[in-house]
């Protein structure tokens, strides 16, 4: 089995396991105020603590969340329903057009139920957004911003933003900026204090840690309305029992993941040029998607003409390939990514597409067995597209 | 064989698929997701392809071991099947969109696709057999769907397997128990899938708008009433005419015919419905042809409407001469020819009347 789809989800380090079983078995909630709860309190803000210093991040602007997916739905909403409460005028969300749907979601819901307005900020064909559209979307009327976000990196095409422009646009027009930085901390130099964001997304499983762990970096000065309320263990923000294995083993995992970045990223760059280098060998008109040169080094997404994604996908499964069409699924049906659309992609093409994400485990073994199959995959599923076209 | 198995979410073909792994077949599983826009939850036996329905088939799929994917044929499905639905209901015709399912969607683009990815055939939860390539009807005469499947040619029929034909549906559902399949007891679905309210008449307003139009008495050409769009009714129904004047001799009466072209729906008592020759076009034969001239019995709903009859075929056409007249044969049905269980083969009803009317 060859396993190319690390940007899903991404094997738990081994210290990840260690830090988590160990910790699984210390009783103790961090909130208590006895003996147990001081030592899971301890083991909390250590790690805490390391979480923002392998960050950029002083330890109190790190918010523990239950993932990214909260991690930006608390930036958008919460950041919105705040800064419109301090001033009404407030009521307008600026996004790219190819931010998760964690984040194109909770926008379209604030748009839907809460009367905001939601502008979409276009990206070029490598999927760049060009920071003088949001220069310009915030100098019509700066003082009707709520709150921008943009990603630090694409999780289809693993296009990479240019975040600290972006973040010192909406320095300079008084709007808090958020950037979801889920796939970008195994391999860019995600800092927080040097980004000039206002908010950061971060998660544990696509870096080695466990899943339901993650993060959101807010500055300490920005008001935020929480999303969930109770009992209010994070900074009145985020409340919930506090997840002491989780935080421990996220903790290690970015830990980890921060120390082996330079190393990872070298290693997953030469990976990635051999597997596409092999495959447009075998199918010279495949489309590389993406920016060539600001991108993840271990995200290859590829568009085969004729063929349909879920078809290239299954036949590559039956042969032991695991990879994604790496669009969203609704109802488990694939939809043409809106990734791809943002980038001037016609559907047809958009379709036909493949993402392989390698990581920390990848090897050229992996990179082979692609190799091997893909042109007869290919030709099969060619095949099948025209059938489907014509039947 | 490498064989596709069709897993609607349902109770019938997740035990196809099961049985088809016990066969010794190496099965993969496919939802067809139908529908453009997916209702999350399956309401009582109505709808399909909700969310939930496409979580019970990867739940089976998970059961049996066998990888399972989603198929979108919901452009084809709306193309071919639905629209069809609603240009067969414009023109005053009653047609079966389960039955061009099958013709246009699982037993061609499916099974198209399946061939161009390396598959053999095709698996699906039908109750019907197929054996040297001839189509017989179920062993469980109230469940048979031979009806639906006899507008497959040949090379159709030749890709697809039925593994349920020799069971009940009550066999069919101890077997899933036994097998712990959770959709064991998961209701039947009936109705029309697309049509997840079961209104077809507000679906169809909803598709072709509404216009008033007469109700008028086949023998007098009184205007008895009216109606909404002609299109809202079938050959031999009698709900929903909602008449103001009743028979003079207050028998009961039935839609003898939808004229569209004048929006008028013509009605008349029971006995005007009776028909004993059946004109159908664009005949499929399920093996060979069965010649020119034959007896056999001929089918008109997909559930009961059965008469045996003396079939002819001419220039493409076919004429059944029913040997017991039949009340409320539709335009657009499929007049579905038999030779006791097996399947001989189809054709699209395009006119009913009398033997002794045409004399």
């Amino acid at each position: 089995m060859a396993y190319l789809d690390h940007a899903a989800t991404t094997p738990v380090l081994p210290e990840a396991v260690d830090a988590v079983s160990a910790a699984l078995g210390e009783l103790g909630n961090p909130s208590s105020l006895h003996g147990s709860g001081r030592r899971a309190r301890r083991r909390l803000e250590e790690a805490r603590e390391q979480i923002a210093a392998c960050v950029g991040a002083r330890p109190s602007e790190v918010i523990l969340t239950s993932g990214g997916t909260e991690a930006d739905n608390l930036a958008v909403k919460g950041l919105y329903w705040a800064r419109r409460a301090a001033d009404p005028r407030r009521d307008r969300v600026i996004v790219s057009a190819v931010e998760h749907h964690a984040i194109l979601d909770a926008a379209a819901w604030l748009e839907h139920h809460d009367g905001a307005r939601v502008e979409v900020l276009p990206v070029d064909g490598a999927g760049r957004v060009d920071p003088d559209s949001l220069r310009s979307a915030l100098a019509r009327d700066p003082d009707s911003v709520a709150v921008a976000s943009v990603m630090w990196a694409n999780n289809e095409v693993g296009t990479v933003q240019p975040v600290a422009e972006l973040a010192a646009i909406a320095r300079d027009h008084g709007v808090p900026f958020h950037s979801d930085a889920v796939q970008a901390v195994s391999t860019q130099p995600v800092n927080f204090a040097a980004s000039g964001a206002d908010a950061l997304s971060l998660t544990g499983h696509k870096i080695g840690g466990p899943v339901g762990t993650g993060a959101l970096l807010l500055r300490r000065d920005l008001a935020c309305e929480p999303l969930l309320h109770g009992g209010g263990q994070e900074r009145d923000v985020r409340s919930g029992t506090l997840d002491v294995p989780g935080a421990v083993g996220f903790a290690t995992a970015v830990a980890v993941a921060v120390d082996r970045r330079a190393e990872l990223r070298n290693r997953l760059m030469t990976l990635r040029r051999a597997l596409v280098g092999g495959v447009r060998d075998q199918i010279p008109d495949v489309i590389e998607n993406g920016h060539p040169a600001e991108r993840l080094p271990g995200l290859a997404h590829l568009t085969f003409p004729g063929c349909e994604g879920d078809s290239l996908l299954m036949l590559l499964d039956a042969r032991g390939i695991e990879c994604s069409t790496g669009s969203a699924c609704s109802a488990g049906v694939a939809q043409a990514s809106h990734v791809l659309l943002a980038m001037q992609a016609s559907p047809e093409l958009a379709r036909g597409s493949l993402r392989f994400s390698l990581g920390h485990t990848s090897t050229q073994q992996d990179v082979d067995a692609v190799l091997e199959v893909i042109g007869p995959v290919v030709a099969r599923a060619r095949r099948a597209g025209l059938a489907s076209v014509a039947g | 064989m490498r064989v596709l198995a069709a897993m609607s979410g349902g109770v019938d073909s997740a035990v196809a698929a099961a049985r088809a792994v016990d066969a010794g077949h190496e099965v993969t599983g496919v939802h067809l997701a139908l529908s453009l826009a997916p209702q999350t939850l399956r309401t009582g036996a109505r709808g399909c392809c909700t969310r939930e329905d496409a979580h019970d088939a990867r739940r089976a799929a998970d059961v049996l071991g066998i990888p399972f994917y989603i198929w979108d044929l919901a452009e084809r499905f709306r193309a071919d099947v639905i629209d069809d639905f609603v240009a067969e209901y414009a023109a005053g015709h009653t047609p079966n969109p389960c039955l061009r399912c099958n013709e246009k969607i699982k037993f061609a683009a499916v099974l198209d696709r399946a061939l161009a990815l390396g598959f053999d055939a095709v698996v699906t939860g039908h109750h019907a057999r197929v054996q040297d390539g001839r189509l017989y009807r179920s062993v469980d005469a109230a469940k048979d769907q031979s009806y639906v499947l006899a507008v497959l040619r040949p090379d159709q029929l030749a890709h697809a397997v039925f593994p349920l034909g020799d069971s009940t549906k009550a066999q069919v559902r101890a077997e899933a128990a036994a097998r712990a399949l959770a959709v064991a007891d998961k209701p039947d679905s009936h109705d029309i899938c697309f049509i997840a309210d079961g209104d077809t008449r507000a679906f169809l307003q909803r598709r072709l708008g509404s216009q008033q139009g007469p109700i008028v008495d086949a023998d007098t050409g009184d205007v008895l009433g009216s109606h909404q769009g002609s299109w809202g009714f079938t050959v031999g129904q009698r709900r929903g005419l909602d008449l103001r004047r009743a028979a003079a001799s207050g028998e009961r009466r039935y839609v003898l015919a939808v004229e569209p072209a004048s929006n008028t729906v013509v009605v008349g008592p029971r006995e005007r419905l009776a028909v004993d020759e059946i004109r159908a076009a664009g005949p499929v034969w399920t093996s060979s042809r069965p010649g020119t001239g034959f007896g056999c019995s001929v089918q008109m709903r997909a559930h009961g409407m059965v008469s045996p009859a003396t079939v002819t075929v001419e220039d493409g056409a076919v004429v059944a001469r029913l040997h017991h007249p039949q009340h409320g044969v539709a335009a657009g049905q499929a007049l579905v020819m038999y030779d006791g269980d097996e399947v001989l083969g189809s054709a699209t009803i395009t006119a009913a009347g009398r033997i002794a009317a045409d004399a």
